[in-house]
């Protein structure tokens, strides 16, 4: 295990400078210092604290990072510092190799799913202040991990297109929308709400085992075309069959790990028992 | 190498709506995209998509709107063919199943946004963005259009004649980021740009951290101009400590600013008497930052939205989004407590100069959405004018590649002898040797065979990419990145003056020169972040350039262009567009005349009062 402190000397001489440039550069380097320490008065009056990250370092081609290992980063706290920002700076700050996705920071693109303290949560969501120390940042279990805390998502973006993942209605009225009740919309409404960030897959103990079970994000993607009153009856009976095949809803355990876990508080575990009770309904009906 | 008909560059809402239009042309398609699709930031837009739907609406209004309020500096046959299109893409977007807010008959519902004279904000709750990238994708993946996710695009592929207008594009090159693979893609067709916002040149942005400015930046030192770059559009409505977008629908919906002295400031210091908080973008910016600057700003930095008088049912039927981010990011609670904001960089109303179908003026070259710059929001965008224009123009650039036929453009593209030019006087440009190991300028490339093209661009990238790696030491590339965002929302803000100007220009000499001896850390071909964020700033320093260039040489006040020094509209001297090319290095400023003849009137320039 490394520990890693700070680069203090991150300035670089300047290959061409003239006697302008230099004092202009002296300028500049007063005004960051002031800031800095600015800065660093501002946090020492709220918290003066520091946060410990460990954080899960593995890459296929770099000598002493093939076997995985834990790296420790000091990282100075600020109110209001989240996972994705403790990490950005012991990136930026300590370790440029350090690697993981992120892209929005504020929980729409769904990139930066990890598990931290044990649990599968967005990073850019996780506030440091609501999590006990030493922080524990690892990549999400049960998917193959590509380096550090990216993991490989191909398995959950092919669960995801074999439900179907598209609308595909009988017909469209000519040059105006179709209509949908508030009702309908409401009731869709939560399970549209999914960024694919995959926490829920992660933490299924189904998914884990069986790797041909749709999984929860799959499933409430079927939901959300199944639900929708404007959907083709065609193409919802074709979806049904998709998810009550061997390895779909009838697999869940209603555990509610997916549930408890989801970043956009969408009842996966409500939506899994509906379709069930859809597939039921369905097969009574033809019976 | 990879061969398609059309390549799209992007996998956002204009990306995505250009696949589909090609591949609807009967093209073989493909979408490299350094994110997955379904992480585009597209995503993250909240308040809506303007068309007008509704009788007593016309596009002729959605025009006149459009038109006002980019300043008069949209041109008119963009803002028309937008205005007139938008209808359709919307209904076509229902169609496909977006789950639009609906109204009790269950037709879709339509609120009123900033700069609009009828309420024709169509929307999903406040995540409008996130349900119309996932119902675009949900498109794509039904037509089976190929997509190479976490490939980064680094270069276009282009012929090396002197004049840009000769010059043709082949294809593109990019490395799979997962792999480190460097390949060629050659696109028999045309090559789409749709990579979306510049906003990590400044450091109080809501962009994400992939929006660096690549597609504007590569086409531009292929040879294409960059347009009206310094009108950047700084959001009134952004959380103070990370920039995260507070939608206009708070607005729309009867959200209403204070000051600290609990002044409702639009209205009672006149910034916008007849709108007030629903006057356009750059005036409510501007309002706040005075209110800053004259001590009636909360803890010296921001203002208040407050929405609680909406009541619990409205705001969690119609903005619940924001509740969560406001709890989440500023640990606000909206229904208990105003939510503090202030302005941040949201928009570049700027980008690669194409014409209505999209095209640049290299043959083959198509740029559309937020990249691009067709004009259409000219000196400032209204909202919910983003999305629209994705769809309507994303889908006449996959048209157009595809091979669709279409009528003469009325927009003319790429320079020509007679147009005015400027010197700013000021050092701009690649310091020094033009052969610096990290440019990505034009190579030199064999003939017309397009393969061979091709080809030696990806040669040639590979070497950039060896030399970057190669190196054991010296500048990470942060540094550059953190110095130029904060130089950039230091001197290149809302409020405008020569000399900050000057200072940002100086500072981005100086990163110039810096990254000239920058280099990647990690060594590793697996998922190297490290090396994709190094070349990500390079693009940064060229488009954050072109910025300060324009906001220097526009010598007016205009649309989000404020300049302390000349606070009047010109429109004797300025009813022109900035453009910039990058001259193999050394930075030329010219202009063109805007075009304010429209399909059925002719524009006419008026007061813009709110």
């Amino acid at each position: 295990m490394s520990t890693q402190t700070p680069d203090t000397d991150s300035e670089t001489e300047q290959p061409s400078s003239t006697s302008h440039q230099e004092r202009r550069m002296a300028e500049k380097q007063a005004r960051k210092e002031q800031r800095e320490a600015d800065e660093a008065a501002a946090a020492n009056e709220i918290q003066g604290e520091t946060v410990e990250l460990k954080v899960f370092r593995y890459d296929p081609e770099i000598e002493g990072k093939e076997e995985p290992r834990f790296d420790s980063f000091t990282v100075p706290f600020e109110k209001g510092m989240t996972v994705l920002d403790a990490l950005i700076y012991a990136r930026d700050e300590y370790d440029s190799s350090l690697t993981f996705r992120h892209s929005c920071r504020q929980a729409v693109c769904g990139s930066d799913a990890f598990f931290v303290n044990g649990s599968q949560r967005l990073g850019c969501q996780t506030q440091i202040a609501d999590l006990d120390g030493p922080v524990r940042v690892e990549p999400l279990p049960h998917q193959e991990v590509v380096k550090d805390l990216v993991v490989e998502m191909d398995h959950f973006y092919d669960q995801m297109e074999s439900v179907d993942p598209f609308f595909d209605t009988d017909e469209t009225p000519d040059g105006e929308e179709q209509r949908q009740s508030r009702e309908n919309r409401e009731e869709i409404k939560l399970s549209t709400r999914c960024i694919w960030c995959g926490a829920c897959m992660s933490s299924c103990n189904i998914a884990a085992g069986d790797n041909q079970y749709l999984g929860p994000a799959a499933i409430n993607k079927a939901y959300r075309f199944y639900m929708d009153e404007r959907e083709g009856e065609n193409k919802r009976q074709e979806r049904l069959e998709i998810i009550e095949a061997e390895h779909g809803v009838w697999r869940c355990q209603t555990q509610f790990s997916c549930t408890n876990v989801c970043p956009k508080d969408i009842p996966l575990t409500e939506h899994i028992q509906e379709l069930k009770r859809e597939a039921v309904k369905q097969n009574l009906k033809f019976w | 190498m990879y061969e398609h008909d059309v390549i799209v560059v992007g996998g956002g809402g204009a990306g995505l709506r250009a696949a589909i239009a090609a591949h609807e042309e009967g093209a073989d398609v493909a979408i490299v995209t350094k994110l997955h699709p379904v992480r585009s930031h597209t995503g993250a837009a909240e308040g809506g998509i303007n068309a007008a739907l509704q009788e007593g609406d016309s596009w002729q209004d959605h025009a006149y709107d459009t038109m006002k309020g980019s300043d008069y500096l949209g041109d008119a046959p963009a803002v028309d063919t937008f205005a007139q299109d938008a209808p359709e893409e919307v209904i076509q977007l229902e169609h496909w199943g977006m789950p639009f807010s609906r109204e009790e008959d269950g037709t879709v519902s339509q609120r009123p946004f900033g700069g609009l004279s009828f309420p024709r904000t169509t929307y999903a709750g406040a995540e409008t963005g996130h349900h119309m990238l996932h119902t675009l994708y949900e498109q794509v993946v039904k037509r089976g259009i190929e997509v190479y996710d976490e490939w980064y695009v680094s270069q276009v592929a282009v012929t090396d004649e002197d004049d840009p207008n000769e010059r043709d594009c082949e294809g593109v090159v990019a490395w799979d980021v997962q792999s480190g693979e460097i390949a060629g893609f050659r696109a028999r067709d045309g090559v789409i740009l749709a990579t979306g916002g510049l906003g990590q040149a400044f450091d109080h942005t809501t962009n994400a951290v992939a929006n660096t400015g690549d597609g504007v930046a590569i086409a531009y030192r292929a040879g294409v101009p960059m347009e009206d770059m310094e009108m950047i559009q700084f959001h009134p409505t952004t959380l103070p400590s990370t920039g995260v977008l507070i939608s206009e629908g708070v607005r729309g919906e009867g959200g209403i600013l204070y000051n600290s002295e609990g002044e409702r400031f639009m209205f009672e210091y006149g910034y916008a008497t007849n709108d007030g908080e629903l006057a356009s973008r750059d005036v409510v910016a501007r309002a706040e930052l005075t209110e800053v600057q004259e001590g009636r700003g909360v803890d010296d930095e921001y203002v208040y939205l407050d929405m609680r008088h909406l009541g619990e049912e409205r705001i969690t039927d119609r903005l619940e989004n924001i509740l969560h981010l406001a709890r989440d990011f500023e640990g606000v609670d909206g229904l208990e407590e105003p939510m503090p904001v202030k302005p941040g960089q949201h928009y570049a109303m700027g980008g690669i100069e194409v014409n209505e179908h999209g095209e640049t003026c290299i043959d083959g070259l198509y740029a559309a959405g937020e990249c691009a710059c067709v004009s259409l929001h000219g000196g400032n965008r209204l909202g919910g004018n983003a999305l629209p224009e994705l769809l309507v123009f994303g889908a006449r650039a996959g048209r157009h590649a595809a091979g669709a036929d279409m009528p003469e453009p009325k927009i003319e593209t790429g320079p020509r002898d007679d147009f005015e030019r400027e010197d700013i006087g000021v050092p701009v440009g690649e310091p020094g040797a033009r052969e610096a190991a990290a440019d990505g300028g034009a190579v030199e490339n064999p003939g017309s065979d397009p393969k061979a093209v091709v080809e030696a661009t990806a040669e040639a990238e590979r070497e950039r990419i060896e030399t970057l790696l190669e190196r054991e030491d010296g500048v990470n590339h942060a540094d550059v990145r953190a110095d130029l965002q904060e130089s950039m929302t230091e001197n290149v803000n809302v409020f405008r003056e020569e000399g900050n100007l000057k200072e940002a220009l100086r500072d981005i000499q100086d990163a110039r020169e810096r990254y000239q001896d920058v280099y990647v850390a990690d060594k590793s071909r697996t998922f190297n972040t490290d090396l994709q964020h190094t070349i990500e700033t390079r693009n940064l320093l060229d488009v954050a350039e072109a910025i300060t260039m324009g906001a220097l040489a526009r010598d007016e006040f205009r649309g989000a262009h404020w300049r302390k020094e000349h606070q009047e509209r010109k429109d004797d001297e300025y009813l022109k567009h900035t453009l910039v090319s990058w001259n193999d290095g050394e930075p030329e400023l010219w202009y063109r005349p805007v075009i304010l003849e429209g399909d059925e009137q002719t524009y006419e320039p008026k007061e813009r009062s709110y």
